[in-house]
Parts: structure tokens; sequence; C-alpha cells
């Protein structure tokens, strides 16, 4: 058993919706209108709202476990209770050694003192000691890449400067439990492969790892197991692909239909050419269906499909408006159908198709899904971003200083691969 | 409780290293810098001199330097006491990033703008002994005594931070209580005024635990002799549960502090 690094049995949280008293007069009237009024009383409990329940999960020590979920399912209040900033209403939490939590990484920060102080500041609120700070201090200062500005008040950073030293900081605490949540989404992209590495040799070095994102491709990269919460409940635990893919297969079926709608998107099916798929390759074909449903003569439509990518930042989108398809009209009762072909030159990741139905001319919105599904893209050669441009190394050139005038090393070879060859002019 | 305070011992870096810079951002942007350290005391003297010299002009009694003294020695203590409680008051909810963000024992906040305050504390201090130079007061034995009523009146207060801290996180009215009660208060303690000027009815106002700590100061420093001990007593008693009370009150109430601030 000693080698559980966090367990949580049976937690319930329960929050109370609408504004808390604040202040004594607020109180008063409140309790005073409580002992008065039985209706009052109903109201109250109506008000109970569970952030979580019966949440339990065990993450053994070098393990890295991921919590997945929709906005608003719970993950951030699971963290707090984790991290011991919230009690829970019912149950149990085990820490076995020191927690660390990237909730917040700039939290300790104080706008008036310089990143030096900043950083003494910080690592003590994360449970440093001085001596522990004073020791990694350099490591800190390099990781953070701010060594010219580390003697500037923090007031002065700019937002991004602000992150990376908060993560610098955080990133050097060596925790046993190490709770993070989303703050990879950090800095520029060098930094964040920076942080992506740091957080591996975290994992190395024997500490658990709770890592809570909206980024399917990082938890997939990192975890083991995963937990996927809806709505403050336990949907699934297991290993990070079937969960993910639990997940992946739930998002879609997540839209409210409503049928006062004027026009609604009533089905969306993504499929490669052997039928109906998630999983793609990188450069593939992939058909988005797109069903609509009329309750009532609508002019001058367009749908617009787009896609996001695992941050739920739009790479890509069009309508059919756009494509030249002019805009369409449905009577009541209609069901319309609408196939869009698109090459996936996405990287790897997980992008989410969404898709929105709108009058053209009058911008007006009738129904929007999003995410209508969610796919993995796989790509064979490792690039990173948002798109893939297929690259190949055709080339490679190296020049010496003395051997100026035409003598040239060429180490290249060309056309499909990586194969070095080194001409040398003797 | 030893189990909180062996936690605390554990964060004590944390508890230096916050009230370092509650220190150092005070005075951070502005021209005097450390001097207000200074200052304010020194406009609590200047305005207890005023006063006694009032006293003493309505009474017809001549004014001795022990007298002015006794005010000076009172007068830095007394801003100790009431920036303290003004400082720790706002200290959890001036902090909201970190007791809603990050887990530690939060009775940091409230501590450490206490210890913050004992800097100001020496700084005024060392002044004062220049001062009590120039009115060539003497010295005794009794000045042993100062170590240990520092020690009374800093746990009296610490207990005092704990309670309005942890208050005016969920009802900010404690604040205005509070700043309404300090404001009153110098009326109601022994500092511009000594308790024997009111003969028999002197002791209903040495039932406020601040004035015994007080008066033994102005006794030792100014007047050279020993404090009246069962009224000190009283205070270092007082001072002891109110303590015991805060921390337990304070304690109490924190796991609740992140979703209530």
């Amino acid at each position: 058993m000693s080698d559980v690094a966090l367990r949580m049995e049976h937690v319930y949280k329960m929050f109370r919706k609408g504004e808390l008293f604040n202040s004594l007069r607020d109180l008063v009237p409140a309790l005073s209108g409580r002992m008065f009024s039985r209706q009052d009383l109903n109201a109250g409990d109506r008000r109970e709202f569970w952030a979580l329940q019966d949440l339990s999960f065990e993450v053994k020590q070098g393990e890295a476990f991921g919590i997945i979920g929709h906005n608003g399912a719970g993950k951030s209040t699971a963290l707090k209770i984790l991290s011991r900033i919230m009690k829970p209403t019912k149950g149990k939490i085990l820490v076995n050694g020191r927690l660390c939590a990237l909730i917040e990484v700039t939290a300790g920060f104080h706008q008036d003192l310089t990143g030096r102080e900043n950083i003494f500041l910080h690592g003590t609120i994360l449970g440093m000691n001085k001596r522990e700070i004073r020791s990694k201090l350099d490591q800190i200062i390099a990781f953070s890449g701010l060594e010219e500005f580390i003697d500037t008040p923090v007031k002065r950073y700019s937002s991004g400067m602000f992150a990376r030293l908060g993560f610098s900081v955080a990133a050097h605490v060596n925790p046993d439990v190490m709770i993070v949540d989303e703050v990879l989404s950090v800095g520029d992209y060098v930094f964040q492969q920076k942080c992506v590495q740091r957080m591996k040799e975290v994992i190395r070095g024997g500490a658990a790892v709770i890592f809570v994102s909206h980024n399917l491709k990082n938890i997939a990269e990192f975890c083991q197991s995963c937990l996927l919460l809806e709505r403050g409940r336990v949907v699934r635990v297991g290993s990070a692909q079937d969960v993910i893919s639990t997940y992946m297969k739930r998002a879609s079926s997540e839209h409210a239909v409503d049928d006062e709608m004027p026009v609604r998107v009533s089905k969306v099916t993504v499929r490669n050419r052997h039928g109906k798929s998630l999983h793609f390759q990188s450069g593939e074909r992939a058909w988005v269906d797109v069903e609509l449903r009329a309750n009532s003569r609508c002019d001058k439509l367009s749908i617009t499909i787009y896609l996001l990518n695992g941050e739920f930042e739009n790479v890509f989108d069009t309508s059919t408006e756009r494509l030249g398809h002019g805009n369409f009209t449905l009577e009541k009762g209609d069901v319309y159908h609408c196939t869009f072909e698109l090459d996936l030159n996405l990287a790897n990741g997980i992008f989410h198709p969404s898709v929105l139905v709108y009058r053209y001319d009058t911008q007006t919105l009738f129904d929007k899904w999003e995410p209508a599904a969610t796919i993995h893209v796989n790509s064979e050669t490792d690039v990173r971003g948002i798109a893939n441009c297929f690259p190949k190394v055709v080339r490679q050139e190296l020049q010496l200083p003395g051997e100026l005038n035409g003598g040239r090393r060429i180490m290249v070879e060309a056309a499909a691969g990586v194969a070095l060859e080194i001409n040398r002019k003797d | 409780m030893t189990e909180g305070l062996r936690e605390l011992y554990r964060y004590r870096d944390l508890f230096y290293t916050i009230a370092c810079r509650d220190i150092k951002v005070r005075y951070k942007q502005s021209a005097m810098g450390f001097l207000w350290a200074l200052l304010m005391p020194v406009l609590i003297v200047g305005a207890g001199i005023t006063v006694r010299y009032g006293f003493a002009i309505a009474s017809g009694k001549h004014l001795d330097r022990s007298d002015i003294a006794a005010v000076a020695v009172k007068s830095v203590p007394w801003a100790f006491l009431v920036s303290s409680i003004r400082f720790s008051c706002m200290s959890l909810t001036n902090n909201t990033a970190l007791v809603t963000k990050i887990y530690f024992p939060k009775e940091i906040f409230p501590l450490a703008a206490v210890l913050a305050c004992l800097f100001d504390f020496a700084v005024a201090s060392a002044a004062l002994v220049v001062v009590l130079l120039v009115l060539k007061i003497g010295w005794s034995v009794y000045l042993l005594y100062i170590p240990f009523l520092i020690m009374t009146m800093t746990l009296l207060v610490a207990g005092i931070s704990m309670i309005v801290s942890a208050g005016s996180l969920f009802f900010r009215d404690v604040k205005y209580i509070v700043e309404a009660v300090l404001t009153f208060a110098i009326f109601f303690t022994p500092v511009f005024y000594d308790v024997r000027m009111f003969g028999d009815k002197g002791k209903w106002l040495m039932l406020n635990p601040a004035a015994p700590i007080l008066d033994s100061f102005s006794d030792c420093v100014a007047h050279q002799q020993c404090p009246d001990l069962s009224w000190l007593a009283y205070s270092v008693v007082f001072a002891l549960v109110t303590f015991v009370a805060g921390y337990s009150f304070f304690k109490r109430l924190e796991p609740a502090f992140a979703e209530s601030i």
C-alpha cells in the first residue's frame, strides 16, 4: 500500500448556488426570513448544488493520472479538494508526501517585488524552504529565460513573462504529488515544450502527477490512466486511451434538442472512405455529413463547418455560402442533408468538427453544435502545431569558412529521405 | 493545536518571506521609504506630548521630563498595537488569490502582518532610545521586563489579528468595526494620560488588557520602578487566552475560507 501516492474515497462536495451573505446587513434579513417563512427554507434546499458525487480514485507513485470532462464537470473542484484548499462535504482523502498544486502558477506573485524576490516568495508559498530555493535559483532563472529582467519588478513584465516565471518556480518544487491544471498552455511554443519535458522528468523522478486538461493530446501523451467526469460523477476510470475515446464518443452525443428552434442541426457524422470513424491518418480524406431539420420555413440558410483543436481554438472554418453553394430555403418539416469533403492536412492531435446553421443575410444564428464530434489525427512524421505540411528534408549543405570558393561539403541526398552522405573535396 | 503549530513551524520560511514582503511592499515607490516607520510614532508622540502639556496647564501642575518620557514610551507600543490590528485585519482579503489557490496554513497571513509591524516597532524603538538618552532618562534593573512585555503584547495582538482577519473574510463589516474601535480606543487606553490621574476609578481603565502592558512599559522605562505585577498578570492571562481562542477560532473557520472569501 505504501506506493499509493494519493487516494480519494467517496468524496462529495456541495455548494450553495447564489450569493452568499457577505455582510451582516444581508445576513440578518436572510436569517429572519428563514425563521418566519417555510417557503424560503425550501428554496434554500433547492439551491444546493453537488459539484462532486462519490468520487473515488487512486494514483500510484510515478504514475500520471488524467482527469477530463467538460467545463463545469467538477474537475477544478476535485483539484481544490485534493490540494486541501477546500474541504469535502463528505468523504476521505489521503495524500502521501508533499503535494504541490500548479493551479494558478502566478498566484503568489507580488507586483511590486522583483523577479528574484518573487522566486523566493512563490517558492516558499509552494512549500520549499529558503535553502532549497537558493540552491535552485540559477536553474529556475535559466529555465524561465528571464536572466536579463530578473531584478526588475514583475509589474513591468509582459503577461507571458509573468507566467513563465511562475511556471519555472513551480516546476522546480520536486513534490511527491503534483497537480497540474491547464498550466501547460503557458507561454510560447518553445517554452511549452520545455514544460512538457520538465513534467516528464518529474514523473520519471517517481512523483505522482494529476493532470487536468482540455487538451486530450497532452493527456494521451502523459497519462497511463485517466478519469472522465460528467456533472460531478465519474463516468469512467481506466487506461487513458479508453477513457479518451469514451469522452470523444460522448462529446458528440451532447446536443440539446430544442423543438422551438426554426431549424436545428439534427445529426453530424464523420467518416472516412470505409465508413464512420473518429481516427484518421494525417492527410486522409474525411467526409462530414450534416443533417438539418426545419420546424418552420427558413430562408437563405447557410451551414458553417469548422474545426477546433484540443485547446478549443478555431483552426479551420468554411461554409456552404463561401464554398459557392449559395444559400438555401427549407420549408416546415424539411430534412436536409449536406456532405462536406475535407482533406485533413493536420498535425498530430485532437480536433473537434463543429457545425452551425445561420441565415446568411442577417447573420442570425439558428443552431450551433460544438463540438459535434471529436476526432483523433495521427501523423506518421513528427510534426507539431496545427497543420501538416508533409515536410521532407531534401538538401543539407555545410559550407566551411576555409573552403568558401568552390569547396563545399555536401551532406545531402535528396528525394525521399534523410540519407546523409558527405562529399569531401579531398 | 500542537499539530497545527508544528505545521506552522514547517512553513516558517514562508512566514518570514511573507513578513518581508509586507515590509518591503509597504514602503515601495514611496520617497521616504523606511522613514515612514519612524514618522507614524513621531506623530503620535508629538500629539501625546501636546495633549499632556494641555493637561498640565489645565491642572496647574508642572510637567516634568519623566512624564514626557512616559508618553513617548507608551506611544510606540500603542502605534504597534493599532497598526498591527489594522494591517492584519485585511491580510486575508488582500491575498484572495493565495487563499483560494494554494494550500498552506493561512494563519501565516495575520501573524506575518503582526511580525511586519513588529519590525516597524523595532525601528521606532531604536529612535525612542535616542530620545530617552536626550531626555537623560536613567536606567534600572526593571528594564529586564521589556522583552517579556513585548512578548505579552505580541501574543495579545496575534490573537486579536487572527480573530479579526478571519472575521473580516466572512463579513467585511468587521473591517469597519475594527476601524471604529481603533479610532476611539486611544481615549480608553492610558496612552496620553496616566491611570493614576483618575484615582480609584482608574482601575476600570486597567481592565483594558492593553492598559497594564503600556503602564508597565512606562513604569520600567520612564519611572524606573517595578510594574504593577497583579495587573500585568491579568494582561498576560488575557493575552494567552486571546491567543488560544483566536487560534482555535481561526483554525475552525479555515476550511471554509476558499469558498467564502
